[in-house]
């Protein structure tokens, strides 16, 4: 399995990724530079981690999905290979048209940092085969632009093609409006793209994979798409 | 030749860092102030001399990056 971690500067998790992929999949990720422009040769997973790249400058997000590297990323998506864009990447995945919508400023407009709670929507996808529909995931959060919007066209668009792939919730895995703290519209917390290659979401589940330090929960993110690309 | 573009948020689009300056204009005792909405202005200098080119490539600029238009509505001037 070949998996490529983006960086770029002011990127914070690509170590914390790169940490999970190598532990879990058994194979270390390629460490790919923005200004690169081509991915390494093989790759199947491309991750783009948490951080603020560029500074979150003009727009969370905005300037790295301009960056040199993304119009390799772009091609890898268009012919089906698997992209992970994970709280800021996600952000970056948005801006750079992987993934419709935007991530706005946290509704109480402050940056959230604690464990959440996800349910998992569908488990027939790359991302998700190793759970169940249903089960509830303990992950962290660490960010200050995670409301999701987008146009009311888009959101029923996503409901109905089963492209919501975690949503916030309560711990019993229940919609409530306090469990979605940052305002996400259907507390959304992770989707898909339109081929279900591309995912994106807020919160980090490469930070819950030890149990030497708490909940391992994220491990199936990284279980599923190992066992995807060998199947 | 100068150019300056403002991008604002679209109607709709909820605004909450507005409405926090919003309050703090109320608790400063400014009247009269009936909703705030941030927005971003950008000055730009062009080498161009040729103010219909100018004007086609910065709306392409606004496009590609400085506006994200899922969200927000972008004006090009540019000022002779």
């Amino acid at each position: 399995m070949n998996s490529a971690v983006l960086v770029f500067p002011g990127s914070n998790r690509e170590g914390d990724v790169a940490r999970a992929l190598t532990r879990i999949t058994g194979f270390s990720p390629a460490m790919v530079w923005h200004a690169d422009t081509e991915l390494p040769h093989g790759t199947d997973l491309v991750v783009l981690p948490g951080g603020f790249a560029y500074g979150d400058y003009l727009r969370c997000g905005a300037i790295a999905a301009r960056a040199p590297i993304m119009n390799a990323v772009l091609h890898h998506a268009a012919k089906g290979g698997l992209v992970l864009g994970i709280c800021n990447g996600f952000q970056i995945l948005c801006e750079a048209g992987l993934l419709p919508g935007v991530l706005m400023r946290n509704a109480q407009l402050k940056f959230m940092c604690h464990d959440v709670f996800l349910r998992v929507e569908r488990s027939d996808t790359a991302f998700t085969r190793r759970y169940n529909a249903g089960d509830v995931l303990r992950v962290p959060v660490a960010h200050g632009e995670g409301n999701y919007i987008a146009d009311s066209e888009t959101i029923s668009r996503l409901e109905g093609e089963g492209r919501v792939l975690f949503r916030y919730t309560s711990p019993e895995g229940k919609l409530d409006e306090a469990y979605n703290f940052n305002g996400a519209t259907n507390a959304i917390a992770g989707i898909l793209s339109e081929k279900l290659n591309v995912l994106g979401l807020m919160p980090h589940p490469e930070n819950h994979i030890d149990a030497a330090i708490g909940p391992t929960d994220g491990r199936g993110l990284f279980e599923s798409v190992k066992a995807a690309l060998a199947a | 030749m100068k150019a300056r573009i403002t991008v604002t948020l679209k109607s709709g689009v909820l605004d909450p860092q507005g409405k926090a300056i919003e309050g703090a204009l109320r608790s400063l005792g400014i009247e009269g102030v009936a909703s705030v909405r941030q927005g971003k202005v950008f000055d730009i200098e062009l080498a161009s001399k040729d103010k219909k080119a100018a004007e086609s490539e910065l709306k392409n600029a606004c496009e590609k990056l400085l506006a994200n238009t899922v969200i927000e509505n972008y004006r090009v001037e540019v000022i002779g």
